[in-house]
């Protein structure tokens, strides 16, 4: 089981390239206000996640993730889960 | 955040689109003369996305049964089926709908997207799963979402992801609804349905949910849909659609052999709560059935009118749809293009569907244009007559 640190450093991995260049990505970084993420972006990142960790993000989680690290929170109970 | 301050990015939308003097959200037909043709300030078009498949809307027949209807019948049920029961006539087309499509029984539902959402926040409940493709119709997104079941999504038709995502789910298989579509209504790509099979059945206990809206009386020999056309109608176990497309009236309906469906009708908030469709659109969709069965010439007519269209864009070098469908799909990069085009082609008498993102695909913007049999080779030949004249106006800033 990945530790939280684990899943936050590639989360934020993951970002980077999506986020426009030079944007510093923390833990409290809004992915929708300060990244201007939209949907499109936003469904990228997942489908990435869940090839990445081998794992179904439910679309349901979508409404409570606004930061990395809610992000982060919600997929480390999915891998906890499994 | 106050009540109306999130509709902001939509105000900015409509503010950029009336700036490009787009009206598309408010076009208003003065007259409309035809399954072809409508007249709008004065000027007539030709009806190039209306999803009027087989072109049924003004088909004497569906006209004729319409009107007796409403005179024996009256304009309304003025309510539910359950509270004001149910008129002959809504029974005599469910057993109808069961017989073409060859399942033990039908609902029918007051448009398609009470359809789904009636049938998808029924079936399933919290603790079951629905595996979804990632471009489903909204109102499938919201049958799910009303569902509280948990939603994931698999890749726009690739079985391989979907595999992974049943694989995923372990021992849950057995409350996992798969959804997908026959057609996709943007870019008119059909699934590849005898693969999701394949996957489905290495999967027992899934159940499989087919949404045939654009497909019925398009695909299959006998014009019942992809599931028809792949030849694996016996895997699908809940077919649903619409009467808005290709029987030209208003309505939805699922099929499914499964011995419980009727119960579901009791259970069905989005069918309990809602007034039954009224006796013209009963009658007149029976008779649009009936045709759509007993004239395949209509489907054969539709296609030969697609392919053309299709081919003579693709020529013209406009970047479309993956494959030749009745939804022909003009793909711009930057949603100006598609405003600039859009507005252009009224001009030159052709209307289509303006869609903008976030109702597409991948972020681009469409002028979905509909092929229908009741398109004459001339207006086929004008509506892409009028692309070509875009192309040389536009050049490069077109595709
Ligand atoms: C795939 C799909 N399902 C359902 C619907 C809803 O159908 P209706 O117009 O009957 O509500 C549509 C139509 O837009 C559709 O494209």
């Amino acid at each position: 089981m990945p530790t939280y640190e684990d899943i936050l450093a590639i989360v934020t991995e993951l970002i980077k390239p999506l986020a426009a260049a030079g944007r510093s990505i923390r833990e409290d970084t809004d992915l929708v206000s300060d990244l201007e993420f939209d949907s499109l972006k936003v469904m990228n990142l997942i489908e990435q996640v869940e090839d990445r960790f081998d794992v179904s993000v439910p679309l349901n989680i979508l409404p409570d993730i606004r930061t990395v690290r809610d992000f982060t929170v919600q997929l480390q109970a999915i891998l906890g889960d499994n | 955040m106050a009540i109306f301050d999130k509709f902001q990015q939509l105000a900015a939308t409509r503010r950029a689109m009336a700036e490009s003097g787009i009206q598309s959200i408010n076009v208003v037909m003065d007259r409309v003369v035809s399954a072809t043709e409508a007249v709008v300030n004065g000027r007539s078009l030709i009806l190039a996305g209306t999803n009027n498949y087989l072109g049924l809307t003004f088909h004497p027949e569906c006209i004729e049964a319409a009107c007796d209807a409403t005179r024996t019948l009256g304009t309304g049920t003025t309510g539910s089926r359950v509270a004001n029961g149910s008129y002959s006539t809504h029974v005599q087309l469910e057993t109808e709908l069961a017989d073409y499509f060859r399942r033990r029984s039908v609902i029918v539902f007051s448009t398609g997207y009470v359809a789904n959402l009636g049938m998808l926040s029924t079936l399933a409940g919290a603790g079951d799963v629905f595996v979804i493709d990632a471009d489903c119709h909204a109102s499938i997104y919201d049958g799910c979402r009303l569902s509280g079941a948990e939603i994931i999504r698999f890749r726009h038709n690739d079985p391989g992801d979907l595999e992974k995502r049943l694989r995923r789910l372990g021992a849950r298989i057995e409350n996992t609804l798969i959804v997908v579509e026959g057609i996709y209504s943007m870019l008119g790509d059909r699934a590849p349905l005898g693969d999701i099979v394949a996957v489905k059945r290495r999967y027992p206990g899934a159940f499989l949910v087919v949404d045939e809206a654009h497909s019925l009386g398009v695909l299959g020999s006998h014009g019942r849909g992809m599931a028809e056309e792949a030849g694996v109608e016996a895997d699908v176990d809940f077919i649903i659609g619409t009467f808005s497309k290709s029987l030209g009236a208003i309505g939805g309906y699922c099929a499914s052999d499964h011995p419980d469906l009727d119960l579901i009708r009791y259970a069905n908030r989005p069918y309990v709560f809602t007034a039954s469709s009224s006796p013209a659109i009963i009658a007149s969709t029976r008779r649009a059935l009936g045709i759509l069965s007993a004239h395949p010439e209509l489907r054969q007519r539709l296609w030969d009118n697609a392919r053309r269209l299709y081919a003579r864009l693709q020529e013209l070098g406009y970047r479309l749809g993956p494959e030749p469908s009745p939804i022909i799909a003009v793909r711009f990069a930057q949603r100006e293009q598609a405003y600039a085009l859009w507005t252009a082609l009224i001009e030159r008498g052709v209307y289509v569907n303006l869609v903008v993102p976030p109702a597409t695909p991948d972020g681009s913007s469409l002028l979905r244009c509909s092929a229908s049999a009741g398109h004459t080779p001339d207006q086929i030949a004008t509506i892409g007559n009028a692309f070509a004249d875009l192309k040389r106006l536009f050049g490069a800033a077109s595709a």
